[in-house]
C-alpha cells in the first residue's frame, strides 16, 4: 500500500475513549469519500477492537496505554491497526471464533464484525507482552453521477 | 431575580440517557445516543435491578434514539433477554433505524428477540 495520509493517536484504557477513538478513525477515514453505512461499518469495527483491548488485554484497569493508527492507501485503501501491551492472546483461533467470549456479559461477535466488514483481520499476540490487531479494507469508487 | 438550575449528572451520561417507564407488568427502557461499553455495566445494573425489585414480567428496550451499538450493547440486550426468558416473559425491542437494525439482525438477536416499529405496534398484538 502507498500510504497518502496516516493518523495516530493514543490514549489510556478508560471506556469513554472507544468513542473517541471511533469518532477520530471514522473521521480520518471519511477522506476516502466512504458512504455512510460504510463510516458507520469503521466506527464498529474500531469500537470492537478498542474494547477488546480494555475488556480482555487490560481486565478493565483503566491507567494502560492503547495506541490505534491508521492510514490511507492510494488506491483507496484503509488500515487501522490497534495496540494494546496487556495480557496477550494464548488461542487466537479460539479468541476469533464467533460467539467465543471469556466475558460472559459480552456477546462474542467483536473479531465476527471486524471479520464481516473489513477485508483481511491480522492479530499478532505474545502472552504477556500485548496484541495488535491490523484491519484492512480497500474502498470501491462510488459513482456519484450514476447514484444521482 | 437569580435563576438556580441544577442537576445531577452521573458519568456516562453524556454518552447515553436512560428513561425508564413502567406499564402494568411491562418495564419500557428507552434509550438515546451511543451504546457501547461506557455504560453498559450501568444499564445492566439498573434494567435488573428493576426486574428484581418490581413485579416486572415484561421488556421493551426502545432504541429510536440510539445512533450506536457495538458488542457490548448487544450482550446488555442478549443478558436481559435471557433474565427475562428464564422468568417466562416477554422481550421486545423497537424503534430500531436501520443501520442499528442491520446490526441486530447480523448478531442474530433478531430471531430471539421479536423487533417492532413502536411500542404501539406491540400494544396492538
Amino acid at each position: 500500500m502507498n500510504v497518502r495520509n496516516y493518523m495516530r493517536i493514543e490514549f489510556p484504557s478508560l471506556p469513554e475513549n472507544v468513542s473517541f477513538a471511533r469518532a477520530c478513525v471514522s473521521s480520518f477515514a471519511a477522506q476516502l469519500d466512504c458512504t455512510l453505512e460504510e463510516i458507520e461499518e469503521i466506527k464498529l469495527v474500531v469500537s470492537e477492537a478498542v474494547s477488546n483491548c480494555i475488556i480482555h488485554a487490560y481486565n478493565s484497569r483503566s491507567n494502560e496505554i492503547i495506541v490505534v493508527m491508521a492510514s490511507i492507501g492510494d488506491e483507496r485503501e484503509l488500515e487501522i491497526m490497534v495496540e494494546d501491551s496487556g495480557k496477550g492472546i494464548a488461542d487466537i483461533m479460539q479468541a476469533m471464533e464467533p460467539t467465543y467470549s471469556s466475558d460472559e456479559s459480552r456477546m462474542g461477535m467483536g473479531f465476527t464484525f471486524m471479520k464481516s466488514f473489513m477485508d483481511n483481520v491480522e492479530v499478532r499476540s505474545k502472552v504477556g507482552e500485548g496484541t495488535s490487531v491490523t484491519l484492512r479494507r480497500t474502498f470501491m469508487y462510488h459513482d456519484k453521477e450514476a447514484l444521482a | 431575580m437569580e435563576l438556580v438550575v441544577s442537576s445531577i449528572t452521573q458519568r456516562g451520561d453524556f454518552f447515553l440517557k436512560i428513561e425508564f417507564k413502567q406499564v402494568r407488568s411491562t418495564l419500557v427502557v428507552k434509550l438515546s445516543g451511543e451504546f457501547d461499553m461506557m455504560i453498559a455495566d450501568k444499564l445492566r445494573r439498573e434494567i435488573d435491578s428493576r426486574l428484581d425489585s418490581k413485579q416486572i414480567s415484561n421488556l421493551i428496550i426502545n432504541l429510536e434514539k440510539v445512533t450506536f451499538i457495538d458488542s457490548s450493547g448487544l450482550g446488555v440486550i442478549i443478558g436481559r433477554y435471557k433474565k427475562i426468558n428464564s422468568q417466562k416473559g416477554h422481550m421486545y425491542i423497537v424503534g430500531a433505524s436501520p443501520s442499528i437494525e442491520k446490526i441486530l439482525i447480523f448478531s442474530g438477536i433478531n430471531k430471539l428477540i421479536p423487533i417492532y416499529k413502536n411500542e404501539q405496534d406491540i400494544i396492538n398484538i
